[in-house]
């Protein structure tokens, strides 16, 4: 495999990601506007969206950190898509998914979080400050859960490698959502405190915190930060998708799969109003933290 | 090959592309100060629902595109929609609601509020009525539309260029005029 082929798998997987991520933005706007009885935006709304802040002329610069944050961001997420395997079997489209394990992967995941929190930091708003300790509380409330149920998938299967996996998946015909249903459960609970939607929204809560940790961003940062959001919940949706159903040979059965999960987030963001984050926390460790336990009981006897 | 990139005609094809973007996409921040306000929200939810021209709530001046103006200012107000409106990243559009922005309206010999909303800071668009409806409302964003695309809302160049005058209406209503430090 020499390098282009991978710099262009690489760029492909990227753009495939971006498109695919901010038209699930778009159609998700779209379903909310419909819940509420209204017409709703067309679903390329959010690619204007980016066009337009890059297209703006002035760009407001608070400092180095500041200026680095989206950029971290935006690694952050390139750099996960590429690490999960998104085709099984797929020479093209390997990436870099044979040297990323779990582990790896749940080690980078809150790096974009945190890098936003030193840039934020630096524009000394005091909104994104408060937006910032909320989303680091819900980091906290939501990995917990989640890492346990990964935990116990890895112990269940030996291997801490997605690409196993999934190829134990394909090759035995069953999703781990039947085999360890448990750890499924525990992991799609806390799912939508991981996209920061629905009733865990209270990070960016425009009306109350002035959209939170990006309240001092505007033009081309905030698109970057927009492009970087669509390409890690990609990303992330991607990784479920892969540990629990059975990932994927293609990218239409991918598509189908990842959107029935994301269906799933926007229902539930529909539904359920937002929490306080004392709330979310409690929610959070209540009941996915007991269905990761009864995981761990479901490896250990059988 | 240079060449080729600053070209007149590339630059052009360029424009209508960012402009198309920029029309399609307006981020409102709703300074609601008169009685305007209370028709934002019928505008931007269910009934009206402008999110299908691609209009959408801004939280903060940073990542606003257009200012709206809801009705008379007072000049307590004023100050605060100049530091808002220097927030915002260029471009930027304002757009003036209600005869209290176009020339006092019934506020005309009030003490404290101010008359001409031009005078002050650039006004793109417009709305007259006392208080326009929602389809007022919608009709002036569908007119800051077309000309964006024309490339004639340039309020935001205007006030960059003519800085001087601008300062000068402000500060003679505005009388302690003590704004902090911050870079635009
Ligand atoms: S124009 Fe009429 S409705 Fe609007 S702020 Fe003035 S008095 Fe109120």
């Amino acid at each position: 495999m020499n390098i282009w082929n991978l710099l262009l798998s690489a760029i492909v997987t990227t753009l495939l990601g971006f498109i695919i991520g901010v038209t699930y933005m778009g159609i998700r706007r779209k379903i909310v506007a419909l819940a509420q009885n209204r017409y709703g935006p067309p679903i390329y709304q959010n690619f204007l969206d980016i066009l337009k802040f890059w297209s703006k002329e002035s760009n407001i610069y608070h400092g180095v950190m500041h200026h680095l944050a989206p950029l971290w961001m935006i690694a952050m997420a390139i750099t996960i898509l590429l690490i999960v395997p998104t085709q099984y079997g797929s020479k093209f489209f390997e990436n870099l998914s044979f040297n990323g394990d779990l582990i790896l992967i749940l080690y980078l995941m809150p790096f974009g979080q945190l890098g936003m929190a030193l840039g934020v930091g630096q524009t000394g708003n005091p909104n994104s400050a408060i937006g910032v300790t909320r989303g680091l509380s819900l980091l906290v409330g939501s990995e917990i859960p989640f890492i346990m149920a990964l935990i116990a998938v890895m112990i269940q299967y030996h291997t801490t490698s997605v690409t196993d996996l999934v190829r134990i998946q394909q090759e035995h015909h069953t999703w781990i959502m039947f085999s360890s249903p448990f750890a499924f459960l525990a992991a799609l609970c806390v799912l939508p405190a991981m996209f920061h939607a629905g009733p865990y929204e209270v990070i960016i809560a425009p009306a109350e915190l002035a959209s939170g940790p990006m309240s001092e961003f505007g033009g081309k940062y905030l698109g970057t930060m927009m492009s970087a959001g669509s390409i890690f919940m990609f990303a992330k949706l991607t990784l479920f998708v892969d540990v629990f159903m059975g990932g994927s040979t293609n990218w239409l059965w991918l598509i189908v799969k990842t959107f029935t999960v994301y269906l799933f987030v926007i229902a539930v963001g529909i539904i359920m109003p937002r929490l306080r984050t004392e709330q979310a926390i409690r929610r959070l460790w209540g009941w996915p933290l007991v269905f990761a336990i009864l995981a761990f009981i479901q490896v250990a006897l059988f | 090959m240079n060449r080729a990139f600053n070209d007149r005609e590339s630059q052009k094809i360029l424009d209508i592309i960012k402009n198309f973007a920029r029309k399609n996409s307006l981020f409102i921040l709703a300074y609601g100060t008169g009685c305007g306000a209370i028709e934002i929200p019928p505008t931007i939810t269910s009934r009206y629902d402008a999110e299908r021209f691609g209009i959408r709530g801004a939280a903060t001046p940073r990542q606003a595109d257009v200012l709206l103006i809801t009705g008379y200012l007072s000049v307590k107000t004023l100050k605060r929609v100049i530091r808002a409106y220097e927030q915002m990243q260029d471009p930027k559009y304002v757009m003036g609601f209600g005869s209290c922005t176009i020339n006092g309206g019934m506020y005309w010999d009030s003490y404290n509020t101010i008359k001409q909303l031009d005078k002050y800071i650039p006004v793109d668009v417009y709305i007259n009525g006392c208080m326009p409806r929602p389809e007022a409302v919608i009709a002036g964003f569908v007119k800051l539309q077309q000309l964006i695309q024309q490339g004639k809302a340039l309020g935001w160049k205007h006030y960059k260029e003519n800085l001087e005058w601008y300062r000068q209406n402000q500060q003679k209503v505005i009388k302690n005029w003590r704004m902090p430090d911050y870079n635009w």
